[in-house]
């Protein structure tokens, strides 16, 4: 089992969304994040103030994958969040050691 | 807690007492006075209307005047709550923004309640050049019968009408000194300045611009200096200010950039990030201010006449002029234009055009307008840096630079030769023929001075006082945590 967290332009949400259904990942945690990369802030101008905004509005994904489907949902990921443009976010991978279904008290894959 | 308002009492009590009796020492003659006119301030000279009892008989309030000068009146109040305090809260960050909120609504009530206590009698009585007197100490004598006399000969309105469109002139004045030093300033010490600056600088400001008697004793040179020497101080120089350019925004302006300096920069001001919260209200709460000050510029004509109607299509034209003075010379110096530009463009407009409103003509208003976008931009940003001070909501950047702008400009576009109104003779019953826009203007720029001068020095001591009594500024941790949580004990939004 891998977990797989992508940062990803907010607009880029729902179409992410629907490609890891099509490859059969049947859950996802959404939050709204803000952080910095390569892709440069922007400055906003009030009045005389000028703030330069560093961290951009991202959305992180996270999903529990089994071994067998872990590609396709990366190359899901990658090909429905692709802008081509500077700041499309990455993914990443870690494994998992455990899971639990709290309703059922399930473990491992049956659990995901 | 308690030990609190019995401090905030006894400071009142001194305040209230220390007025008096000054009121009493600047106008001897006038306290010994019985209470016999009805008619006072600005209403005919007190006994006018009794001296020439063979003549015409006593006038009566028209119906339509005073309905218009009621309406001018909600239409004014709305323009501090919630017009001002949007406006103001808006610009806050999330944390602050019930506290600038507060702020309007209760300074807004203490000034009216102070204004119906002893502001409308030391502003609208006739005393001595710089202070009323005691006619109408707790608005004694003030019945439905009792009628102010307006610019027009013969004709009145209810003075109770007048007392209550006079007392939210104050209430706004009051309000707009509170962006200045908002997000740090204790709520105590607010008040207790409100208190203090209404009393030395706000009623005495009045008093000399705008008290006289009214027209209806001009009968001759000799009944009209008769006339002119019985009003305020810059009445008799000849100032022209229509609807309070230095009466409201040049005292509250000046009083606010004091404060800023008196109270110090807010922490992490020039490092952190101090954006505006919410532009919508913003742009909502200016909206409302425009909208607001046709009562607040037409309402000042004191009837619904040919005047009112020109306050009205200057404070039209002048506004939308300024919005695009500003947003254009934001575009093109800054290179975007900016919603939050156009809602100050648009108060800075509003501000510009209510010295003159009622007495230049719509293009000079255009101008007035435009000039005052272009050189309000330049204040809430050049002249920021070079005074220094963390005036947080830019209350002398609009309403300081605004308001010098138009009243300096009142002065050269009034010129019957400009399309002005010019200035109207008493005496002949017609506007005077000649106008010179050099003297005028001097008196005017005297008008600017004097009131910079005196808002600033009593708005000094005055938050010295506070100082004293209450300490200006929150601590350190509940400035960081927000006034909302600190001071009220309320959050605006859930978080």
């Amino acid at each position: 089992m891998k977990m797989i967290t992508a940062i990803i332009k907010p607009f880029k949400l729902d179409e992410v969304r629907e490609a890891l259904s099509e490859v059969g990942v049947s859950g996802i945690t959404v939050s709204e994040v803000k952080g910095f990369g390569r892709q440069k802030g922007h400055t906003e101008l009030y009045r005389g103030a000028e703030y330069v905004v560093d961290f951009l509005p991202k959305v992180r994904i996270e999903a529990a994958v089994e071994d067998g489907i872990l590609d396709r949902a990366i190359e899901a990921i990658e090909k429905s969040a692709r802008t081509g443009k500077i700041g499309d976010g990455k993914i990443f991978i870690t494994s998992i050691e455990h899971v639990v279904r709290i309703r059922t008290g399930e473990t491992g894959t049956s659990a995901l | 807690m308690l030990n609190w308002i019995k401090r905030f009492v006894a400071a009142g009590a001194m305040a209230l007492a220390v007025t008096t009796t000054t009121g009493a020492l600047v106008s001897p003659a006038y306290a010994a006075d019985d209470k016999k006119p009805a008619v006072t301030a600005p209403a005919a000279a007190p006994g006018a209307p009794a001296a020439a009892p063979s003549a015409d008989p006593a006038p009566t309030p028209n119906k339509a005047d005073t309905t218009w000068m009621m309406v001018s009146t909600v239409l004014v109040v709305l323009m501090t709550l919630p017009g001002l305090a949007l406006f103001y809260g808006g610009l806050t960050r999330s944390k602050n923004v019930l506290s600038v909120l507060m702020q309007c609504m209760v300074v807004f009530s203490l000034v009216a309640v102070l204004w119906a206590i002893y502001g409308y009698s030391f502003a609208f009585t006739e005393g001595s050049a710089f202070f009323g007197g005691l006619d109408r100490l707790f608005l004694s004598g003030l019945t439905p019968e009792s009628n102010a006399a307006t610019f027009s000969k013969g004709i009145v309105i209810p003075e109770l009408s007048f007392m209550a469109f006079q007392a939210t002139f104050a209430c706004i004045t009051c309000c707009l000194i509170i962006g200045a030093f908002a997000e740090r300033a204790k709520f105590s010490a607010i008040l207790l300045f409100m208190i203090l600056w209404f009393t030395f600088s706000y009623l005495p400001i009045a008093h000399m611009v705008w008290f006289w008697a009214g027209p209806d004793g001009i009968k001759d040179a000799a009944s009209l200096e008769a006339v002119t020497n019985s009003a305020g101080w810059l009445w008799q120089k000849g100032i022209l200010d229509f609807a309070g350019g230095t009466v409201v925004h040049i005292n509250a302006a000046i009083a606010g950039l004091v404060g800023a300096y008196v109270i110090g920069k807010r922490i992490g001001y020039g490092k952190e990030a101090m954006k505006p919260h919410n532009l919508a209200y913003t742009m909502v709460g200016a909206s409302l201010l425009w909208f607001g000050w046709f009562g607040f510029n037409a309402g000042s004509a004191l009837e619904a006449n040919g005047t009112a109607a020109l306050a009205f299509a200057t404070t039209l034209l002048a506004t939308a002029a300024a919005v695009l003075g500003w947003t254009l010379s934001e575009w093109i110096t800054k290179g975007k234009p900016s919603m939050l530009g156009a809602a100050s463009g648009c108060v800075s407009g509003l501000v510009a055009i209510t010295p003159a409103a009622g007495f230049v003509g719509p293009m000079g208003a255009i101008i007035i307008g435009f000039v005052a976008g272009v050189l309000c931009l330049w204040g809430v940003s050049g002249l920021k840096r070079m005074l220094g001070a963390d005036d947080s909501l830019d209350v002398f950047g609009v309403h300081g630079v605004g308001g010098i702008v138009g009243a300096i400009l009142t002065g050269v576009f009034a010129d019957p030769a400009l399309g002005g109104a010019g200035i109207y003779d008493y005496v002949a019953n017609a506007v005077a023929t000649e106008y010179s826009i050099g003297s005028q203007v001097f008196v005017q720029a005297q008008g600017v001075v004097v009131t910079l001068i005196w808002s600033g020095v009593v708005a000094f001591i005055a938050f010295k006082i506070a100082d004293m009594v209450f300490g200006l500024r929150v601590k350190e941790e509940e400035e960081r945590e927000g006034l909302d949580i600190t001071s009220h004990g309320e959050a605006a939004y859930e978080s």
